[in-house]
């Protein structure tokens, strides 16, 4: 526990001094302004049927793909390139220490930077000079959406990062595990071939990780333990995964 | 001297997918020792090094640091070692200062003990100049002393360097192996090279490695006795070369020309290169008396052939004749 709180200070450090996590910081929250200011102009021309929250949220993909790849693609990788994943793991920590060490720097860059965006939301109700304040229901909901699911799209980063040397095949892998998850899933769900009875077992499942889904639930307020359960779980997969990943490399060269 | 060897790797076999890269090493290191492991590229040195620090699994054999099994406590040997592998990686985004100091921290040093400790370390290394620059920014040098800074840090029993004079000029050759001398006596340091003036500059026994396989080892004067054969000498003469045979064999049976004899232009020096048999005692004295006291011949110098590590590297590793 010590060599952890060692490990991941040492990690925060690392992100808040390098110019990357700087430059990600400042496109996500120019593009996540971009986002805001349109939504705002919609609600201004007439009223709409959701919360200007809900509807913020559902744009949740758009700084995940490019925001989850930077943020993780370099922590394994480089350290493979470099060797110095060979000196560090030959002090007394263990590779799941390292592992969870970058996990955790990764996860709390990417939460502060979506709690930045509250910012948007505060200068709305403190400016907007309107008397009826803003719902708070989506708004909570849809930041804890961010923070649950947060945990499998930043684990996922962090095991294409375990697998490779190179940063941009970390990145692109990355990119494309997150696209499948979040994308591929609600393709998947539109497929003809799911409607078919004998398949309805696999038309649940597909039902169960859509990731939209959740993110309704969530902005409408309902937090279904099931799909807690889902993130938590396939990020634990995922990072043991990257583990593994690890201490396999070491095996074969 | 405690009983438990340093270092003791026993019958170590290690294979990559199938691929052998060590096959059946072993030897042993006593505390305090300095020891250099030679061999040519791709023998299999960084392997044997990597196992001993716990960082690959060992195929099959035993290996073991101060006693403390590597296989069945990794967690244990760690803290047990110093480590500098090949190539010494650095991050290169890390002040100096800021790497000793997180390293420290890792190695279990208390907050106590670090700020006099990483003081003493930069001293020992010469970075005080340096303390404050950034590694990528470092030259060749000031990095590899950053990584026998870091190796030494915790002060383990024992220390692995893996090639730490490789890329440097001779003054940073110099002042590593001066700061590798310093340890003699307190930490076991176990390096490799392929650089042989440095082992045997520095170290006290030397362990050779070819394809895997360990083979010679033992004191850098033994290891010349096994390997180079006979014992030679340069002279330059001149006189009736044909005469010289029976002259030689009187002096011992087993001393003669190491080549055929050519024929001289009467009155003209030629250098000769002369051998006899290891076991045969320093003939120089005797080959002057008999020389310089022979009218036919005439003596113009004369010296034993030194026999160097790199002879005896360039035997014990030589690719075996078909």
């Amino acid at each position: 526990m010590r060599l952890f709180r060692i490990l991941l200070a040492h990690e925060l450090r690392m992100l808040l001094v390098s110019p990357a996590s700087y430059i990600a910081a400042t496109l996500f929250l120019l593009v996540m302004g971009f986002v805001f200011a349109g939504i705002l102009e919609t609600f201004t021309a007439g009223p709409q049927e959701a919360a200007p929250a809900a509807v913020f949220f559902q744009l949740f993909w758009l700084p995940v793909f490019f925001m989850v790849p930077l943020l993780t693609m370099k922590s394994l990788a480089e350290e493979r390139r470099l060797g110095t994943l060979e000196t560090l793991l030959t002090t007394p920590v263990t590779t799941p220490e390292v592992v969870l060490a970058k996990f955790g720097a990764a996860y709390s860059l990417y939460l502060a930077l979506w709690a930045a965006t509250g910012g948007f939301f505060y200068i709305l109700v403190r400016f907007g000079g309107q008397s009826q304040p803003i719902d708070l229901g989506p708004l909570l909901g849809g930041y804890l959406f961010i923070a649950v699911s947060g945990t499998l799209f930043v684990s996922l980063g962090i095991l294409a990062s375990s697998v490779t040397r190179n940063q941009a095949v970390a990145g692109i892998l990355a990119f494309v595990l997150l696209l499948t998850l979040v994308i591929g899933t609600r393709f998947a769900g539109t497929l003809a071939v799911l409607k078919l009875d004998s398949l309805a077992g696999l038309r649940a499942t597909v039902d169960y990780i859509q990731v939209f889904t959740h993110l309704e639930d969530f902005t409408r307020g309902v937090v279904d333990t099931r799909q807690v359960l889902y993130y938590l779980s396939g990020s634990a997969l995922a990072l043991i995964l990257a583990i593994l990943g690890v201490e396999a490399k070491q095996l074969h060269g | 001297m405690s009983a438990v060897p340093a270092i003791l790797v026993r019958d170590l076999v290690k294979t990559y997918s199938g691929h052998p890269a060590v096959r059946g090493v072993s030897f042993a290191v006593s505390r305090g020792e300095i020891i250099g492991l030679l061999g040519p590229n791709g023998a299999g040195k960084s392997t044997t090094l990597r196992v001993l620090t716990g960082f690959l699994p060992a195929t099959s054999g035993e290996v073991a640091v101060c006693g403390v099994d590597v296989a069945a406590a990794p967690g244990d040997v760690k803290n047990l070692i110093g480590y500098m592998p090949e190539n010494n990686p650095l991050p290169d985004d890390m002040r100096v200062r800021e790497y000793l100091h997180f390293r420290a921290r890792l190695k279990g040093l208390t907050r106590r003990n670090l700020a006099p400790r990483l003081d003493e370390v930069v001293h020992l290394c010469d970075l005080g100049r340096v303390r404050d620059r950034i590694i990528g920014k470092l030259s060749k040098g000031y990095r590899q002393r950053v990584g026998i800074a870091d190796a030494i840090l915790a002060e383990p029993p024992v220390i692995i360097m893996d090639e730490p004079t490789i890329g440097l000029d001779p003054h940073q050759i110099l002042a590593v192996r001066d700061l590798i001398a310093g340890l003699r006596g307190r930490m076991t340091v176990l390096i490799s090279s392929h650089i042989l003036p440095e082992i045997e500059a520095t170290c006290d026994r030397v362990v050779i490695m070819n394809q895997g396989r360990v083979v010679a080892a033992g004191t850098p004067a033994d290891l010349r006795q096994e390997w180079i054969g006979p014992a030679a000498y340069e002279l330059e003469l001149a006189g009736p070369l044909d005469a010289l045979p029976a002259l030689l064999a009187a002096l011992h049976p087993t001393l003669g020309p190491a080549a055929p004899l050519a024929a001289a232009a009467p009155g003209e020096f030629t250098a000769l290169r002369l051998v006899a048999a290891p076991d045969a005692p320093d003939l120089r004295e005797a080959l002057v008396n008999a020389l310089a006291h022979d009218p036919r011949f005439r003596l113009r110098s004369l010296t034993r052939t030194r026999q160097t590590l790199e002879d005896v590297f360039l035997a014990a590793t030589r690719p075996k004749a078909a």
